[in-house]
């Protein structure tokens, strides 16, 4: 009886259900901002890594350009490199965003798509150029 | 009278309210971002330069002994992990709500990425004032 009573015992509706909610692409490129975001900070830590190696333990930079020139370590720096593109060309729209340019939804994804085909140009050209100088296994 | 009303307009539009730092946060992670993207994509090409040599530590030291590159690169380096603390905290305060490992995560996440600035520049003030001149007469 009290249940009908008590304005706080309600089934109130969530917002958002992001079960049921249809991605977008506006939506899921946003997320994917945070995301990339989170990843190039633990990137972040590599950067250290080697800037601190480099300058004081050189077994420790050794170590670190040995991993980095095999398969996982490329593989990372690949995955590295698209997470920055990415967050890098979304940034940039975002920007256009502050300023209150490209809000309106045609513009919006058009953007979209210009972000995610830029990121991976960048991308694929960064390695092109890494590989064509140094070898793919090197 | 309620608390809010004693608070004085121009307090409040100061950003004095109850988070206490207003639109600082918002301004900084965009002042951050303008300055990364001249900045990293320097940073980038930069790396390409030095992964085409060899990336031995040898080209990392011959790069920093310039000034000019030490100097961008400490610049990059601050506004990088300023722009990464502030992007974080976000993440951390969307999520985290519990206090109590809210505000370790928040503190965490301060300490982590000054502490990185600082490992960081010293390493490339190091590299810049020490080790640079010994590479460069090889």
């Amino acid at each position: 009886m009290t249940q009908k009573t008590d304005p706080t015992s309600f089934e109130r509706p969530l917002s958002p259900h992001l079960q049921v909610y249809r991605p977008q692409l506006t939506s899921m490129m946003s997320i994917f901002h945070r995301i990339t975001g989170a990843a190039l900070v633990a990137g972040t830590a590599l950067l250290v890594g080697w800037l601190w190696s480099a300058a004081y333990s050189p077994g420790c930079f050794t170590a670190i350009h040995t991993f980095f020139s095999g398969i996982l370590g490329k593989l990372l720096l690949i995955g590295w490199s698209f997470a920055f593109y990415y967050h890098f060309c979304n940034g940039i729209r975002h920007l256009f965003w502050d300023i209150g340019k490209g809000f309106e939804i045609p513009n919006a994804y058009r953007s979209g798509y210009a972000v995610l085909i830029a990121s991976a140009i960048f991308t694929i050209c960064t390695w092109m150029t890494v590989f064509a100088n140094t070898g793919v296994s090197q | 009278m309620k608390h809010s009303q004693v608070r004085e307009p121009l307090a409040k539009v100061r950003g004095l309210g109850s988070a206490k730092d207003g639109t600082q946060h918002f301004i900084w992670q965009r002042i951050t971002a303008i300055v990364l993207i001249p900045l990293t994509f320097w940073f980038i090409r930069s790396l390409l330069m030095i992964s085409i040599g060899g990336g031995e530590q040898a080209f990392v030291a011959a790069w920093l002994s310039s000034g000019f590159s030490a100097t961008l690169l400490i610049i990059m380096l601050v506004a990088l992990f300023y722009h990464a603390k502030l992007g974080m905290q976000v993440i951390i305060e969307d999520y985290v709500h519990s206090p109590f490992p809210k505000y370790t995560a928040l503190l965490l996440n301060m300490v982590l990425m000054y502490g990185f600035a600082a490992i960081s520049i010293m390493a490339v003030l190091k590299l810049h004032l020490y080790v640079a001149p010994e590479m460069g007469t090889q």
